[in-house]
């Protein structure tokens, strides 16, 4: 009796260990970037061009062009992802075809990013000849955030009650209508925290752009959807990789460390917030 | 009626629509293989995936995949010693001991910590992992394998922290109410039951971070250093795959061997990954059936 309560608090301390060290190294994390970004980060930081062989001034023309690629990603995958989910939850019952769908958008998840680089060159830079652009960039990362779009989007529309549904449907409404009226304005929390999450996830990605849209350098702003862009997550890699003054530059980088992950963190809260909100208005808890 | 054929639209649209992500995946496979097979023509298969040499470079090359395919290997079983038994100590200490408000503060935490791109836990390795590693083992540089495996470890288990612990949850109350009702403690339930019965679920999850582990390239790109050798220890900088792709594709010239052999190798990263997701799916689709749920 006795023995099996000295193993229970053993075993007991050894999972709390590992819940510790695990929000330990996390919190070294944070607390290294936070602690030492923080005094890069000034006004002029955020507003300004590089300058001096990229050893001084800021990284605006990185947080435009990370702010287009990330747009430009949730424009594509968004109506792609939420008819997807549609089509899946409204439109067909489990059979052959749903499934071997929910197989690939299952795998398409599990594409390391690299892998969408390489599809981006080859299809977008290269064969379609988009060149290195924010339009290439952003077909990339659309495709790489699709099936987390359609993920959520589906779950947000298998929460929704069925009754809903057949309330409408026995007044007369066609299923479009059904959808479009009914089944949507209720899922769009639900849905919406799904594309705030695909939005930190893009704009951290760096792989993907790596061969199709960041350049480490421009002279001005993006104009165009066919013109190259600096961005926050390639600076960071830029700056530590190619840099010609490793001491300057590492303080640059470490600003713009703290900047993306701010940005992420932050837009990753608000969904993840949202999320536990809506489950538990679903859930009854 | 008019009606009715705007519906018939409607549902084809979204019928279209919902074959992307099919077309997606089809078309990556199609891609990777046209642009990556050209290189066999010249190197056979074998002196591809078997090669200890890489200098894609050198005149004549040397396209052998071998150092790149045992790095990516290395460095992932080091991540697994770090965020399996991490993840999976965390997920149980999650489900299993948290309270309902512990959990509701936890479980959020992990899930936003698993969203930090890896851009940041390179940049982090680089500037606070490597000079330890260097100074505690008195190394020439800190960019080894074993910076690498750590990063990547710690990177990694938040993710499948966050999986085992849906596994967990998906096990029914009433099987750890019936273990403590004929007197086991917390602990003998939690071995003996709710383990064994989110088995399946927790090897998904371990599967899956194995899978992310070696598709990740941003980490080991900056912190593994980058020498196409065989890795003999963990204390030698390796160079992955996937950081081989990323950081030699701008010195590759469209339509030559280093850049097919560089979609090789993207195939080969491509086709291992599949396997371990399907693996996945498999093991969870049995897991989700024997728990009496639908998929």
């Amino acid at each position: 009796m006795k023995n099996s309560n000295i193993s229970q608090k053993a075993g007991f301390f050894i999972l709390f260990l590992c819940m510790f060290i695990t929000l330990f190294f996390l919190g070294v994390l944070l607390y290294f970037i936070i602690s030492k970004g923080i005094n890069a980060i000034s006004w002029e930081f955020l507003t300004s061009a590089p300058s001096g062989g990229m050893t001084e001034g800021g990284v605006a023309p990185a947080i435009v062009g990370t702010i287009y690629l990330t747009f430009g990603a949730i424009v594509f995958s968004l109506p792609l992802g939420l008819a997807c989910a549609i089509y899946l939850t409204e439109y067909t019952p489990d059979n052959l075809v749903t499934n071997i769908l929910r197989i690939s958008i299952n795998n398409l998840a599990g594409v390391p990013s690299v892998v969408f680089g390489l599809f981006g060159l080859a299809v977008f830079v290269k064969y379609l000849g988009f060149g290195v652009s924010i339009l290439s960039g952003s077909l990339t990362l659309g495709i790489l955030i699709l099936p987390g779009i359609i993920s959520a989007s589906r779950e947000a529309l298998t929460s929704i009650p069925q009754s809903f549904r057949e309330a409408s449907l026995a007044l007369g409404a066609t299923r479009w209508q059904t959808i479009r009226k009914i089944v949507l304005p209720a899922s769009l929390p639900g849905i919406l925290t799904g594309v705030i999450l695909s939005i930190g996830r893009a704009a951290g990605e760096t792989a993907p752009i790596l061969f199709t849209a960041a350049v480490f350098y421009m002279k001005g702003y993006p104009n165009s959807v066919f013109s190259e862009a600096m961005a926050l997550p390639y600076h960071i890699y830029g700056l530590m990789m190619e840099g010609t003054f490793p001491e300057k530059q590492s303080q640059i980088a470490y600003g713009c460390a703290l900047i993306l992950l701010l940005m992420v963190l932050l837009i990753s809260a608000i969904a993840i917030y949202f999320r536990q909100r809506q489950r538990r208005i679903y859930n009854g808890k | 009626m008019k009606q009715k054929i705007k519906e018939e639209i409607y549902r084809c649209i979204f019928a279209v629509l919902a074959f992307s992500s099919l077309v997606f995946l089809v078309g990556i496979t199609l891609t990777l293989l046209t642009q990556g097979l050209p290189l066999f023509r010249e190197v056979s298969f074998m002196n591809f995936l078997a090669g200890t040499d890489w200098y894609p470079t050198y005149d004549p090359p040397d396209f052998g995949a071998l150092p790149l395919i045992a790095s990516s290997a290395f460095v992932t079983l080091g991540a697994m010693f770090v965020c399996v038994p991490l993840g999976i100590g965390s997920a149980l200490y999650m489900n299993e001991i948290a309270g309902y408000r512990q959990k509701s503060f936890l479980k959020p935490l992990v899930e936003i910590l698993a969203g930090i791109p890896s851009v940041i836990y390179g940049f982090f390795g680089m500037v606070a992992v490597a000079p330890l590693i260097q100074r505690i083992f008195n190394l020439p540089t800190g960019l080894t394998a074993l910076t690498g495996s750590l990063v990547l470890g710690i990177m990694a288990t938040p993710t499948v922290a966050s999986l085992a612990e849906d596994a967990l949850s998906f096990v029914p109350n009433s099987f750890r109410e019936a273990s403590l009702a004929v007197g086991a403690n917390r602990w003998q339930t939690l071995v003996k039951v709710v383990m064994p019965s989110a088995g399946s679920g927790i090897s998904t999850a371990v599967i899956l971070g194995i899978s992310r582990a070696i598709g990740e390239t941003m980490t080991v790109l900056m912190v593994t250093g980058g020498s196409a050798v065989i890795p003999r220890s963990f204390f030698q900088p390796v160079r992955p795959m996937t950081s081989t792709i990323a950081s030699e594709m701008g010195e590759a010239v469209f339509g030559q061997l280093h850049y097919n052999s560089l979609f090789a190798l993207g195939l080969v990263l491509f086709f291992t990954t599949l396997f371990f997701n399907i693996i996945a799916e498999y093991i969870s689709s049995r897991y989700r059936l024997k728990l009496g749920m639908g998929r």
